[in-house]
């Protein structure tokens, strides 16, 4: 059904058995991860840099660290974060961007006050939509409006959402990755679920 | 960091308030206080209820979105650039 992170469709073997291969020479493991991980580390690198071009070769060069790198990997973390963080401090040196300077940036609140009273209750309370995002073809529409949802939030959300919400690593592994705070990351969390869920909201039709 | 940070001095948690500790209940970071407040409050609020699983499907669909493939150019540049650290490793050799 999905299953973007985890086993790609090119092979059922996991990071461990493919790390394994790689560090023996076999090539076709090398090219199973690239293609696994690729989109990701784009998406992932592109937050810190200007341009998708400046991200691939940010991923080119994170590759290459990682080929450098692997025979001191000793699997303490997941490859995943480990190939992470090799790509966010590659691409914070590219992108220049000041290494613990964590703006949250743009922190509305989840919703609108306007949507609530004087007294904080709810004046436009949210419409039910939870089971028609469930319907197949609004769902095919509904994951390229998320990706193009996702790409518009602020770096430092988009960087987590990726991470957490799409690419399923835990907050242990998103603090590691990319070097926060737990309560840091959980405000970015929260900021960037929000907006979704109001992108969501407006793209059923609903108050927004 | 100026996150509007919700202190439940009194005892009801109100709407406003539950849509900002929805994260933190989800992450299971409430304190054991709050998060009986906020369950209570969810309890009487059929809104509120309804926002948590707006968020919860949100969740799950953000993780319905598939990765793209690896164009078969771009692949090539991998196998390229593998091929060149096999040939000439810039570093330590595995």
């Amino acid at each position: 059904m999905r299953g973007g992170h985890r086993l790609s469709p090119v092979s059922q073997d996991t990071d461990a058995e493919l790390l394994d291969r790689l560090r023996v020479g076999d090539e076709q493991a090398f090219v199973i991860l690239v293609r696994r991980h690729h989109a990701a580390m784009v998406r992932l690198a592109s937050s810190f840099v200007p341009s998708v071009a400046v991200a691939e070769e940010v991923v080119q060069d994170t590759w290459v660290g990682v080929l450098r790198g692997i025979g001191g990997f000793e699997g303490r973390s997941s490859f995943r974060t480990w190939l992470f963080r090799i790509l966010v401090n590659r691409a914070r040196t590219a992108g220049e961007r000041e290494r613990r300077s964590v703006a949250v940036g743009d922190a509305g609140p989840a919703v609108d006050a306007s949507r609530f009273d004087e007294t904080g209750h709810w004046l436009s309370p949210p419409q039910h939509w939870v089971e028609e995002a469930d319907d197949r073809l609004s769902a095919v529409k509904m994951a390229d409006r998320i990706r193009s949802a996702i790409e518009g939030l602020p770096a430092r959300q988009r960087e987590v959402v990726t991470l957490r919400d799409v690419e399923g690593l835990s907050s242990e592994e998103v603090c590691s990755v990319l070097d926060i705070s737990e309560g840091n990351q959980r405000v970015l969390l929260h900021r960037g679920r929000s907006r979704l869920r109001q992108i969501i909201e407006t793209e059923f039709g609903r108050p927004g | 960091m100026t996150l509007p940070k919700f202190r439940l001095r009194r005892r009801d948690v109100v709407c406003q308030q539950a849509v900002e500790l929805v994260t933190d209940y989800l992450e299971g970071t409430l304190s054991r206080a709050d998060q009986r407040r906020f369950e209570a409050h969810l309890a009487g609020c059929p809104h509120c209820t309804e926002y948590l699983a707006q968020m919860r499907k949100t969740i799950e669909l953000t993780g319905s979105v598939a990765p793209d493939d690896l164009p078969p150019q771009v692949q090539d540049e991998f196998i390229a650039l593998y091929r060149q650290w096999r040939a000439d490793p810039p570093g330590p050799v595995p």
